[in-house]
């Protein structure tokens, strides 16, 4: 680091606060930091002037700082970090810790306070920072003295990546960062023991699990976020579990891409809006193995109806996620990558003859619970499927290196359906929160991370005008994101559960007054196109694929297209309704089901 | 597993810094788990370490629940469920104000007598009498006072340990 610190008295030098932090967060590896500077944090601004090593990407608003953070983090396995200054940067920053909290992503949150002598005292852009985050992160901090900064920092980055991942906020008054300080070796002046989560499940646990996988007919590996953020080699492990076991994959959101979605031993996605052979092979299995999944209600359906007859088995480094919702007969805590490593050396490939099931999945199969058709007639309504199919064919014939990421909603879930992953770290989206404006802001992260990756962000119009103000630093720092908008001027997903649910009586969600997305574009120095009927689709998905630059891709698409297969609210698997067709069936919906989300 | 709700009594060693009782009683308060009494004191003053004793109730997946709730906190260093690890004595201290006089304030005094009650403060029309017991003890107290002028009560809550020579100690694999 250059030009930084005091000669002191002893011709020594002498770094304030601000400086320490950031050497800390050099010897952390950090390389990039999202943020908005403010009052409180100017001696860290200051900092970061007088130094090379960290490079400071400038958001428009401290949420997409934290989404950006967090694409970050999930497309490169490392922490992503945040800058905010006190007050309204912090409480702006809040919903982005809860959504990274929810997903488990790693995230590291500064936020400036105003001096320790004025806090209490409702001073200017004062908040308690640390009592509104407590329940928005894994755990924060209050530096009160700047001998402190080193260890805290280094904590945190340790309480955020280690474990089950998640945001850790660090709070750092003003008169502390400009305050002398000192910088600690590594592991010199720790405040607290080494935090050092259980990461080997127990050995009795692997044993009972293989003893169950040699006796299932009908198993299942119900996979989640866990194996993506154990790492690249958890995932390489569970290719190698399935092919050498042989059963079948179904994911969660959030896991897709640990298993290659295209492979025939891949069933789909689960869960609401899930596929029909995911769902049923859920329901009817005899073995469900949950690997870094977290049995959420979106997954779950009516939890007395879930996976009734099976034995089951969690992997998860988190226990308290273990018997939480679902009760399992098998407990395996610890990291699932080392877990799924253990599976594989102790299985040796004396299982159950499995033709039975997988004919009874191929007929679940045959249904093609995802299809659809699309008019292919030149001045045809464009159905927001087809788009994403296409987006999806035009990608793999480029072969890129490709970042999706979501808003959310309904073209979030067809994103999940229609757009194919064979990598992990290459799907982002807000899985456990439902974050509408994620997507803007994650593929501003994803592009810095990836600088000559494709990235794009397939969005609807509403969600995505909740962060729009990114495409100002999309121009910025000239990232070529292309923000793909299926447009059916509603808050799709509202629609659809008010049409549903509701006597198609449409409160709200009416994408009144939108902007004209091409003239948007152009007013934040990209390119704007438009297609409004299916022969105008293909040319505007390779004229988008094919500009070097940021685009907005406006796809007016079918406005009354619903999101199918759907397991109602409240109904267990085996009630899904497939299509249109059924959705007298959702008459069904029980006053439960009514009450819940 | 019962849907039976049970009772439970759970101690949390924890460290003592600023806001660690806040991240206990909030997750109590986010997480919709009850509480029916909770204490806390600084137990080790070398380590920094606090003791909270909480009494709680839910069914068993719950109880459980709330254990790797409360071991999941970063500075929380261990959790044991009394009720569920063997014997233990669980101890509550009240004050109780009676105020009164003529035969209620005899009957008043025999009666804290045979509680064991102490008095600490008394003037000619009231009394303030000190009771340490179980808290079906000084629940018990507290009734028969209230025909005798019960006027106010202020109680500990519930402050409980292992019998035996055996401890809760640090446990690492708490997180």
């Amino acid at each position: 680091m250059d030009a930084s610190g005091q000669p002191g008295e002893n011709g020594t030098m002498v770094l304030n606060g601000a400086e320490v932090l950031l050497r800390v967060l050099v010897e952390q590896g950090v390389e990039v930091v999202f943020g908005y500077p403010g009052g409180a944090v100017l001696p860290i601004y200051d900092a970061l002037f007088k130094q090379n090593a960290i490079r400071h990407i400038l958001v428009r608003h401290e949420q997409a700082a934290v989404h950006a953070a967090e694409a970050y983090a999930r497309s490169t396995g490392r922490p992503g970090v945040v800058l905010v200054t006190s007050g309204p940067g912090a409480t702006n920053a809040v919903t982005g810790l809860v959504d990274a909290l929810m997903d488990s992503i790693p995230v590291v949150c500064l936020s400036g306070q105003v001096p320790t002598a004025l806090i209490g005292n409702d001073a200017f852009q004062e908040a308690d920072t640390v009592g509104i985050t407590r329940p928005a992160t894994k755990h924060n901090y209050l530096v009160k003295k700047p001998e402190h900064i080193a260890p805290i920092v280094r904590e945190a980055f340790e309480v955020a990546m280690r474990g089950r991942p998640g945001p850790v906020l660090i709070d750092l008054p003003k008169d502390v960062v400009v305050s002398p300080a000192p910088l600690p070796a590594p592991g010199e002046g720790r405040l607290h023991r080494v935090y050092a989560p259980r990461v080997d499940a127990d050995e009795e646990a692997i044993r009972r699990t293989i003893a169950a996988m040699k006796q299932a007919k009908r198993p299942l590996f119900y996979t989640g976020g866990g194996v993506i953020n154990s790492g690249p080699e958890a995932s390489e492990g569970l290719r190698e579990l399935a092919r050498r076991t042989g059963f079948p994959v179904t994911s969660t959101l959030m896991g897709l891409g640990a298993f290659p979605t295209t492979d025939r031993q891949f069933l789909g996605m689960l869960g609401m809006h899930g596929s029909y052979e995911a769902n049923l092979a859920t329901h009817g299995c005899d073995l469900l193995i949950a690997l870094g999944s977290r049995f959420d209600d979106r997954v779950t359906g009516r939890v007395s109806g879930f996976s009734p007859h099976s034995f089951k088995v969690h992997a998860d480094i988190d226990p308290s996620q273990i018997n939480k919702i679902v009760r399992v007969d098998v407990a395996l805590q610890g990291d699932v990558g080392r877990t799924i490593e253990r599976l594989l050396s102790a299985w040796d490939g004396e299982g159950q003859d499995l033709t039975r099931w997988w004919a009874q999945i191929d007929a679940w199969r045959a249904l093609d619970s995802f299809g659809f058709e699309q008019d292919m007639a030149p001045d045809a309504i464009i159905r927001p499927q087809h788009a994403i199919r296409r987006l999806y064919e035009a990608t793999q014939a480029l072969g890129r290196e490709t970042y999706v990421s979501t808003e959310v909603g309904q073209h979030q879930m067809w994103a999940a359906q229609h757009f194919h992953f064979d990598k992990p770290n290459r799907w982002l989206t807000s899985g456990g929160l439902g974050t509408m404006g994620y997507g803007l802001p994650a593929a501003v992260g994803a592009q810095i991370a990836h600088p000559d990756a494709l990235v794009i962000d397939v969005a609807g119009e509403a969600s995505t005008l909740m962060n729009i103000q990114e495409l100002g630093t999309i121009a910025q720092y000239r990232l070529p994101v292309k923000l793909f908008i299926l447009n059916n001027r509603y808050m799709g997903m509202v629609r659809q559960w008010q049409e549903l649910l509701h006597g198609s009586r449409y409160s709200q969600s009416y994408s009144e007054a939108l902007p004209d997305f091409v003239r948007l574009a152009e007013a934040f120095h990209g390119t704007g196109m438009r297609a409004t009927r299916v022969g105008e689709l293909d040319s505007v998905i390779e004229r988008m694929l094919a500009h070097d630059g940021l685009v907005v891709a406006d796809i007016c698409v079918a406005q009354d297209e619903n999101c199918f297969p759907m397991i109602p609210s409240g109904a267990p698997h085996n009630e899904m309704l497939l299509g249109p067709d059924a959705e007298a069936n959702a008459a069904k919906v029980t006053a439960e089901g009514m009450a819940l989300v | 597993m019962s849907n039976e709700i049970q009772t439970a009594v759970i101690s949390v060693l924890i460290e003592n810094e600023a806001g660690a009782l806040g991240r206990v009683v909030g997750l109590f308060s986010a997480r919709g788990y009850n509480v029916e009494s909770l204490t806390v004191a600084v137990v080790e003053r070398e380590d920094g370490l606090s003791r909270i004793t909480v009494v709680t109730s839910g069914t068993p997946m719950v109880i459980e629940q709330i254990k790797a709730q409360l071991a999941r906190l970063i500075p929380v260093h261990s959790v044991t469920d009394l009720t569920a690890s063997g014997p233990y004595v669980a101890r509550e201290m009240a004050l109780i104000k009676v105020v009164s006089t003529g035969d209620a304030r005899t009957e008043g005094m025999r009666i804290a007598e045979a509680f064991r009650a102490r008095i600490v403060d008394t003037t000619a029309g009231s009394f303030v009498f000190e009771l340490t017991g179980a808290p079906e003890k000084v629940d018990a107290f507290v009734d028969l006072m209230r025909p005798l002028g019960l006027a106010e009560v202020s109680r500990t809550g519930v402050a409980a340990i292992m019998r035996g020579p055996q401890t809760f100690k640090s446990k690492q694999e708490s997180y």
